[in-house]
C-alpha cells in the first residue's frame, strides 16, 4: 500500500470506478499515454470528452423534442457520442449508447427516450466521480496520476 | 352700553355676510377667550404717526375710520334718541301736570269769577260740560295714574270745594316731586352717557382686541408683514422673530437693512409692484448674513392714496424654505426617477439591440457558412467545366460565372471572418513560423498574379528572429490583404514589405493609439537600404526548390487549419510542448506595407478601417472590392493584441503599419542548426528561406510564353486589371477549402515557373504543361478582350480563375542570397529536392501517416498513442479533407474512420483507390473535389502512384461491416476504440 494517504485514496477511488463498472480497460490505455511530457493527459482527454459530449447531449435532447423522431439523426449523434465514450473507456455510458442505437435502428422512440434518460444519469454520475477523482489527483501531485497500479 | 354692537376693526370687506373669511368670536361679557393667552406685544413696531397719516390718506384707512365714526355716530344718535324720548315723556308729563294745575286754578278762578265774571261763560244749565275732557289723554305708559279725586263731601258745597282743592294741591305736589325725580334721572343718564361712550376709548379697546387676535394668530407664524412707503422705507413691520431693533428697520429700505443675494431682487420686485400698481406674488430666495439662506413667498400689494396715487406697498412674506427644499427634493427625485426610467428603457433597448445584433451576426455567420458550401460546389464545378470542350460563348459565360462566383465567395468569406471576430468565435492559434518565409510567400503569390509593371520587395531586418510564434494563418491573411490592396491602388513603382523589431509600443502598456509618424518610417527606410547593400547575393535555385517543398507542406497545413478547433495539428502540439519547456519572450515586430500608389486623402482616413467603407464611391466603382478587407485586417490585428495604422499622401503612396507581439522561443534562434529541426520533414530546404532578408519580384510584362498576345493584354489590363488582381489576391487568404486548393495550385505553379527558369534542361515536362495551359489561357484572354468593353463593369472586374493559374509568373529573383556558411547545406538540399523521389526516401525513414477522424477525443487519443509509438501523424476531419491531403502528399498509411460527416471513409477510400489505379482524380472531381493541377509536379513518377495502405476504424456498427470496408478498397479494419496493442500490430504489419 502507498504510504501517501492521498495517493491511497486515489487508488481506492480508481479501483471503485473500475469495480463498479464505470470505466473499462480503455481508461488504462489513456493512463499509459500519460508521461512526463504529458503529465495531465488523462485529465485533458476526459475534460475534452465532457466538453465535447455536452454539446452532443444537447443535440440529442433537442432532436428528441421534435416528433416524429429523426432516427437517422439521433443515430448519427449517438454514434459520435459512443465513439467518444468508448475512447475514454466510459463503460456504462457506452453500454447505454449502444442500447440507444439499437432502439434507433428498431425505431423504438419510447426505448430511445428511456435509454437517453438512463444515459444522462450515468453520464452525470461518471462526470461527478471523475471530477472528484481528478481533484484528488491534482492534490496528490502531478506524478501520482501517472502511476499505474501494479 | 354693550360693545357687542360694534364690529371689529377688520377691513370692511371681510364683514360680508357671504363667505366670511374671518370669523371672530364675539365675546359676551367677560367671556374673553383671549384673557388666558399671554400675548407678547413687543414685535409690533408701529409708527403711529404714520399710521394716522395712513388712515388719513389712504382709501382703506379713511373708509375704515369713516366706518368707525359712522358707527359711533349711530350709537350716539341712538342714545340721543332714547334720551330724547325719555325727555319727551317727562316734558309731556310736566305739561300734563301743569295743565292740571291750570285746570285747578281755573276751577278756582271760575269759582271766584263766578262772582267777578269768568272768561268762559258757562250756563248753569249746561251741567254736562266738563273741562276735564279737554285735558289730553294720558298715554298708557305714563307712570302717573289717573286717579279720580274722591271727595266725601257733598257736591257743590264749600267743604266739597275745599276738599277738592286740597286734593289737587297734593296731586300737584307729587307731580312736582316726580318731575324732580325724572330730571335727576335725566341728569344721571346724560352723565352716564358721557362717561361711557367716549369714542377714543372705545376705538382703542377695539383696536386692542384686534391686535390681540392678530398676535394670537400670528404669534408663531413664520410670516413677516409690513408696510413700506413710496421710497420703500419701512413704516410698519411685523416680524415674529425680530433680529433687528425698531430703529434699524423703520425708515429704511431693504437694501439698507441687509445685504446678500435676493435682497436686490425683492427690492426690485416691490418697485415693480409700485410701478405697475397691481398686487403680485413671488418666491425669492435670500442668502443673507442676517438669517442665512431662506426662501420667502412674498405678496406685495400697492397702497393708493385717495387721489389714486401709489403711496406705498403692503407686503407679506412667508418663510417657505422647508417647502421649497422639499419641493426641490421632490423635483430632483422626480428627475432622477425620470432619468432612471429613461436609462432603464435605454438599457432595455440596448440589450434588445445587442441581442438582436448577436442573433443577426449568428444568423449571418450561419447563412454565410450555409451559402458558402453549395457555392464552392458551384464554383468548383464551373472550374471543372472550363477544362472540358466548350465553344467560345459557353466559355465566356463560364468565365463570367466563375469570376462572379469567386467574388461572392470572397465576400462571404470576409463576412464570415468579420462576424467570427466580432462575436469572439475567432480563435487564434499559436504556431511556430518563419516571418521571412511568410513575407516571401506572400510576395511570391502576389507576384504570381501581378498584372502590371510593379516591383515587389520585402525587407526583413536582421534582428527579426528566424522563428516566432503566432497565428501564421491570420498574419499571412493580413499581409496578403494589405499587399493586394497596395497592388490594387498602385499603377507604377513598387510595393514592399518591411519587417523589423520595435520596442514594446506604448499602447501595449497604456492602450493608447499610436500614430505612425514619418520619422519612424524614415528610420526604417535607412534600415532597409543598409540591408540591401549588405545582403545582395544571388540566390541559388535550390532555394526555390526548397521553398517549393515547404510551400507544399505549408498549404497542406493551411488546409487543415482552416477550420479552427476541429483538429489538433501535431505541429501545434509540438510547439506547445516546446513552450512548456523553453523560456520565451515577447517581441514586438513592426510590419510596414508601403506602396507608391494613389494614396489616400486625409478625410478618408478615419473611415478607412470601417466596414463597407471605401475612400469614395468612385474608388469602389473603379477598383472594386467590398470594403471589408481593411476592416478584417484591423480586427485581426487587434485580436492579436496589436495595432494597425496608416499614413498616406495623395499621389505619393500609402504605408500601412501593423505592430504585433510575437512569442519567441529562445532556442529558435539557433534553428539553423539542423539537429534542432530534425523532426521537420523538409527543414533543409526551408532553412535558406528562413534567413533570407531581402526579396524582390518583378512582373515580366512580356513573358516569352505570352508574347503573342502580350500587347493586347497589357492594354486591357492596365485600365481594368484591378478587379482581376482583387479576384486573384483573395485566393491566398486561405479561408475556404476551395480557396485553399487554389492557393496550393497557385503556389505550385509559381514554384514550377521558377524551376523552369533555373533548370531549363530538366523542365521538358513542366514547360510543356504551361504551354498547354497558356493556350487555353490565351483563348480566355482573347475572348475577354473582345467583350471587355461591351460587358458590364462587373465582368471587367472579374476574370477567370483559370487564368490565375498560368499567368506569366516568371518572376525575376534579383536579390536571392544565401549566407556562405549554409552554402554547403543548401547544395545538399538542392540535390535532394531535384526530384520528388526524395519524398519516397523520406517516407522510408519516417512513415507518413494520416488519421482521418472527426471525433476530437479519438483524434487526441490516437495522436498521443502514435506519438508514444514514435510517429507524428497528420490529421484531417473528413473524407474530402482526406482526399485533398492525399492529393497534396503521398502517405504510407491512412487510418480512416468510416462514419464521418461530409464524406465518409468508404467513399474517400474509393476515390483514393481510383486515383491510384488511374493516375488521375477524375473520380474525386466527380465527387465535387477540385483537382489540383500542379500537384502532378509532386508526383513525377506519373506512371502509377503507389498503393497506400488504408485501415478502417470501425465502431462495430452494422453499417461499418468488415465486408463493406474490404469492398471499398480498404486493406484492413480495426474496431474502435483504438488501443496501443492494435496500433502497434497495425504499424508492424503494414509499415515496412
Amino acid at each position: 500500500m502507498e504510504r501517501n494517504p492521498m495517493r491511497r485514496q486515489l487508488q481506492v477511488m480508481r479501483k471503485s470506478l473500475f469495480d463498479q463498472g464505470y470505466l473499462d480497460e480503455q481508461f488504462v490505455q489513456l493512463e499509459e499515454l500519460q508521461d512526463d511530457a504529458n503529465p495531465n493527459f488523462v485529465e485533458e482527454v476526459v475534460t475534452l470528452y465532457f466538453r465535447d459530449s455536452a454539446r452532443l447531449i444537447l443535440n440529442i435532447e433537442q432532436a428528441l423534442e421534435r416528433k416524429p423522431f429523426d432516427f437517422n439523426k439521433l443515430d448519427g449523434y449517438m454514434h459520435q457520442f459512443k465513439g467518444s465514450s468508448s475512447s475514454i473507456g466510459a463503460k456504462r455510458v457506452k453500454a447505454e449508447s449502444t442500447l440507444f442505437r439499437e432502439y434507433c435502428k428498431s425505431g423504438n422512440g419510447e426505448g430511445c427516450m428511456r435509454t437517453f434518460q438512463q444515459l444522462k444519469k450515468e453520464y452525470a454520475t461518471l462526470r461527478k466521480k471523475l471530477e472528484a477523482y481528478f481533484q484528488v489527483a491534482r492534490q496528490a501531485g502531478p506524478m501520482e496520476t501517472a502511476c499505474r497500479p501494479k | 352700553m354693550d360693545i357687542e354692537v360694534l364690529s371689529s376693526m377688520w377691513p370692511e370687506d371681510i364683514e360680508h355676510e357671504a363667505g366670511k373669511q374671518f370669523n371672530v368670536e364675539k365675546p359676551r361679557g367677560d367671556q374673553d377667550m383671549l384673557e388666558e393667552v399671554t400675548i407678547v406685544e413687543e414685535p409690533t413696531i408701529v409708527d403711529f404717526q404714520h399710521l394716522i397719516e395712513l388712515t388719513n390718506y389712504t382709501d382703506k384707512g379713511s373708509s375704515q375710520l369713516a366706518y368707525l365714526v359712522k358707527h359711533w355716530e349711530y350709537k350716539q344718535a341712538n342714545a340721543v334718541r332714547l334720551l330724547r324720548e325719555e325727555l319727551d315723556n317727562l316734558s309731556r308729563q310736566r305739561q300734563e301736570s301743569e295743565l292740571k294745575k291750570l285746570e285747578i286754578l281755573e276751577e278756582h278762578r271760575f269759582e271766584e269769577e263766578r262772582y267777578g265774571g269768568d272768561k268762559r261763560s258757562i250756563s248753569i244749565l249746561d251741567g254736562i260740560y266738563d273741562i276735564l275732557q279737554e285735558v289730553p289723554r294720558r298715554k298708557s305708559n305714563i307712570v302717573v295714574p289717573s286717579k279720580r279725586v274722591e271727595i266725601d263731601a257733598e257736591y257743590d258745597t264749600v267743604i266739597y270745594w275745599k276738599q277738592r282743592a286740597m286734593h289737587l294741591e297734593k296731586m300737584l305736589e307729587t307731580s312736582m316731586q316726580r318731575e324732580q325725580l325724572l330730571k335727576e334721572k335725566l341728569q344721571e343718564s346724560i352723565k352716564n352717557l358721557e362717561k361711557q361712550s367716549s369714542p377714543v376709548e372705545e376705538l382703542s379697546q377695539i383696536l386692542k382686541r384686534a391686535d390681540n387676535f392678530l398676535h394670537f394668530v400670528l404669534q408663531t407664524a413664520p410670516v413677516v408683514f409690513g408696510h413700506q412707503d413710496k421710497e420703500l422705507r419701512y413704516r410698519f413691520i411685523f416680524n415674529h422673530f425680530p433680529s433687528l431693533q425698531e430703529e434699524d428697520i423703520l425708515g429704511k429700505t431693504d437694501v439698507e437693512i441687509f445685504t446678500g443675494s435676493g435682497v436686490k431682487e425683492s427690492q426690485d420686485f416691490k418697485k415693480e409692484v409700485i410701478d405697475k400698481g397691481l398686487p403680485a406674488k413671488r418666491e425669492i430666495t435670500f442668502e443673507t448674513e442676517l438669517f442665512g439662506s431662506k426662501t420667502f413667498l412674498i405678496y406685495v400689494e400697492p397702497v393708493f392714496s385717495k387721489a389714486g396715487e401709489t403711496i406705498g406697498i403692503n407686503y407679506m412674506g412667508m418663510d417657505i424654505t422647508d417647502q421649497v427644499r422639499k419641493r426641490e427634493k421632490m423635483i430632483k427625485l422626480r428627475e432622477e426617477i425620470a432619468v432612471q426610467m429613461a436609462k432603464e428603457t435605454e438599457f432595455n433597448r440596448t440589450i434588445h439591440i445587442t441581442e438582436e445584433t448577436m442573433r443577426a451576426k449568428q444568423m449571418l455567420a450561419t447563412m454565410s457558412h450555409e451559402i458558402r458550401s453549395p457555392l464552392s460546389g458551384v464554383v468548383s464545378m464551373a472550374e471543372i467545366l472550363t477544362t472540358t470542350k466548350l465553344d467560345r460563348e459557353q466559355r465566356q459565360l463560364l468565365n463570367v460565372m466563375l469570376s462572379s462566383g469567386d467574388l461572392v465567395l470572397q465576400l462571404i468569406n470576409d463576412i464570415l471572418d468579420l462576424s467570427k471576430v466580432e462575436s469572439g468565435v475567432m480563435k487564434l492559434e499559436s504556431t511556430k513560423f518563419r516571418p521571412r518565409e511568410v513575407v516571401k510567400h506572400v510576395l511570391q503569390t502576389a507576384a504570381a498574379s501581378l498584372q502590371k509593371i510593379l516591383t515587389l520587395e520585402g525587407n526583413v531586418a536582421d534582428d527579426v528572429p528566424i522563428e516566432v510564434i503566432g497565428d501564421v494563418l491570420r498574419i499571412r491573411q493580413i499581409l496578403t490583404n494589405l499587399i493586394s490592396n497596395a497592388i490594387k491602388f498602385t499603377h507604377e513603382g513598387k510595393v514592399g514589405v518591411k519587417l523589423y523589431v520595435v520596442p514594446e509600443p506604448p499602447f501595449a502598456k497604456e492602450g493608447s493609439q499610436p500614430v505612425s509618424d514619418g520619422s519612424t518610417c524614415n528610420k526604417s527606410t535607412v534600415n532597409v537600404s543598409k540591408e540591401e547593400t549588405c545582403t545582395s547575393m544571388p540566390q541559388t535555385s535550390s532555394d526555390q526548390r526548397g521553398y517549393h517543398g515547404k510551400k507544399y507542406e505549408g498549404s497542406c497545413q493551411n488546409h487543415s487549419q482552416s477550420e479552427p478547433g476541429t483538429l489538433v495539428k501535431n505541429g501545434t502540439k509540438d510547439v506547445s510542448e516546446e513552450q512548456a519547456e523553453l523560456p520565451e519572450t515577447t517581441m514586438w515586430i513592426r510590419c510596414d506595407v508601403y506602396d507608391t500608389g494613389i494614396g489616400i486623402p486625409e478625410n478618408a482616413l478615419p473611415t478607412l478601417f470601417k466596414k463597407y467603407m471605401q475612400v469614395s464611391a468612385n474608388h469602389a466603382r473603379k477598383y472594386g472590392g467590398t470594403g471589408l478587407g481593411l476592416a478584417i485586417c484591423k480586427q485581426l490585428v487587434e485580436l492579436m493584441g496589436g495595432r494597425l495604422t496608416v499614413s498616406s499622401r495623395v499621389h505619393c503612396g500609402s504605408t500601412f503599419t501593423f505592430i504585433l507581439p510575437y512569442k519567441v522561443s529562445l532556442s529558435c534562434d539557433n534553428s539553423d542548426d539542423p539537429d534542432d529541426l530534425s523532426d521537420m520533414d523538409d527543414h533543409g530546404a526551408t532553412n535558406d528561406d528562413a534567413s533570407a532578408d531581402f526579396f524582390q519580384f518583378q512582373q515580366r510584362t512580356l513573358g516569352s510564353l505570352f508574347s503573342s498576345n502580350g500587347s493586347s493584354r497589357t492594354q486591357r489590363l492596365l485600365p481594368h486589371n484591378i478587379g482581376y488582381c482583387y479576384a486573384n489576391s483573395h485566393k491566398f487568404n486561405g479561408f475556404s477549402e476551395t480557396k485553399e486548393m487554389d492557393f496550393v495550385e497557385d503556389s505550385c505553379s509559381v514554384a514550377e515557373a521558377v524551376e523552369i527558369s533555373s533548370e531549363p534542361e530538366n523542365s521538358f515536362r513542366h514547360s510543356s504543361d504551361p504551354h498547354n495551359e497558356s493556350a487555353i489561357c490565351r483563348d480566355n484572354h482573347h475572348w475577354n478582350d473582345e467583350n471587355a468593353e461591351a460587358r458590364a463593369s462587373t465582368r471587367d472586374v472579374s476574370s477567370c480563375s483559370e487564368t490565375s493559374r498560368d499567368v506569366d509568373t516568371k518572376m525575376k529573383i534579383r536579390g536571392p542570397q544565401l549566407p556562405p556558411k549554409r552554402q554547403e547545406k543548401s547544395d545538399n538540399c538542392s540535390q535532394s529536392t531535384l526530384n520528388s523521389s526524395q519524398e519516397v526516401s523520406n517516407s522510408i525513414s519516417k512513415p507518413k501517416i494520416l488519421l482521418v477522424e472527426d471525433n476530437k477525443i479519438n483524434v487526441m487519443v490516437t495522436q498521443n498513442m502514435m506519438k508514444q509509438l514514435g510517429h507524428t501523424i497528420d490529421v484531417v476531419n473528413n473524407g474530402i479533407e482526406a482526399v485533398r491531403a492525399v492529393q497534396c502528399r503521398s502517405y504510407d498509411l491512412i487510418l480512416m474512420d468510416v462514419c464521418m460527416p461530409v464524406m465518409d471513409g468508404l467513399q474517400a477510400t474509393r476515390l483514393i483507390r481510383s486515383f491510384e489505379e488511374t493516375g488521375n482524380w477524375d473520380a474525386a472531381v466527380k465527387a465535387g473535389i477540385e483537382q489540383p493541377l500542379p500537384s502532378d509536379s509532386l508526383q513525377p513518377d506519373c506512371t502509377r502512384p503507389k498503393r497506400t495502405t488504408i485501415i478502417a476504424l470501425t465502431a462495430n456498427a452494422s453499417s461499418e461491416s468488415a465486408d463493406d470496408c474490404f469492398a471499398n478498397g480498404m486493406d484492413s479494419f480495426e474496431s474502435k476504440p483504438v488501443t496501443f496493442q492494435k496500433l502497434k500490430v497495425c504499424l508492424e504489419q503494414y509499415l515496412p
